[in-house]
């Protein structure tokens, strides 16, 4: 059905001006609270372009991992360390506006030259699919070693937040 | 036009996603602001990983995993940033970058 792909075609410019929107809002917005709101609308644009890609399983990954736990973790942190009269302090400075934006457009220019100018080249053959089975199979056995690997970083992130976090917490008590 | 098939399009919005994510660490006033805008520039690179994945990659499940591991990164990262401010919070009662300065606690 030729329908369907053109719904798909504009479920992606939706995605994409999802993501923007939502970057444009966390990096603009004066109140941190709109700018974890912006980030986590503009993550869950990047899911959608990853269903494009073709990869559902890193769709919801997204979801669950960033939408889900580290926006989460950041909202945390938003109110730890901010008592809520100071929640609507600005957070964003407008001193150097014009050059912060002229080095950005400086950077975005030079890598949308360099994307115009290379021809990338698919590989000669492909083996396997995209599909979760092929992946899962590839994580336990080919690369194994990245599996182990991120488990040992979150295990050594986990526990040094714990010491992180709890160390001044004596001296308060005192 | 379909956009949604091309390499070039995934490429050039992971490049603003990393520009937009610069501009945060330039412009943000708070420690929780720029670790967002890190999260946008880490979310371009992953980005760039799945877009090559689909359409040059040998194997089509590196950049799935290369990606899965940026995630992994990511969220480890997030949890010690998330805890450093808070001791740094302790210890200055701001979060702000500029008063922040000194290394010892």
């Amino acid at each position: 059905m030729i329908v369907y792909k053109y719904i798909a075609e504009i479920l992606f410019y939706a995605f994409m001006i999802l993501t923007f929107m939502g970057g444009f809002m966390a990096v603009r917005s004066k109140m941190l609270m709109h700018a974890v709101l912006g980030l986590a609308v503009s993550l869950f644009g990047v899911a959608g372009l990853y269903f494009h890609l073709g990869s559902p399983f890193l769709a919801m990954m997204q979801i669950l991992i960033y939408v889900g736990a580290v926006c989460i973790m950041i909202v945390l942190g938003v109110m730890l360390g901010n008592t809520p009269d100071q929640l609507a302090v600005k957070n964003f400075s407008g001193r150097n506006t014009l050059l912060a934006l002229l080095a950005c457009a400086t950077g975005f220019f030079t890598l949308f030259v360099a994307i115009g100018q290379t021809k990338f080249v698919p590989a000669a053959e492909r083996i396997g699919d995209m599909s979760i089975r092929f992946v899962g199979e590839n994580l336990l056995f080919k690369y194994c070693l990245a599996f182990e690997l991120i488990s040992v970083v979150l295990l050594t992130a986990i526990i040094g937040a714990i010491i992180l976090a709890r160390g001044g917490r004596e001296e308060v008590a005192k | 036009m379909m956009i949604s098939g091309e390499l070039n399009t995934y490429l050039i919005i992971s490049a603003i996603l990393l520009v937009i994510g610069l501009y945060g660490m330039v412009q943000h006033r708070s420690l929780i602001g720029m670790l967002i805008s890190s999260e946008f520039i880490l979310n371009g690179a992953a980005l760039n990983f799945m877009a090559f994945n689909r359409f040059i990659a040998p194997n089509p499940a590196v950049g799935q995993i290369y990606t899965l591991f940026i995630m992994g990164i990511a969220a480890a990262e997030a949890a010690i940033v998330v805890s450093i401010i808070i001791a740094v919070y302790r210890k200055y009662r701001s979060e702000d970058p500029e008063q922040v300065q000194d290394l010892k606690m």
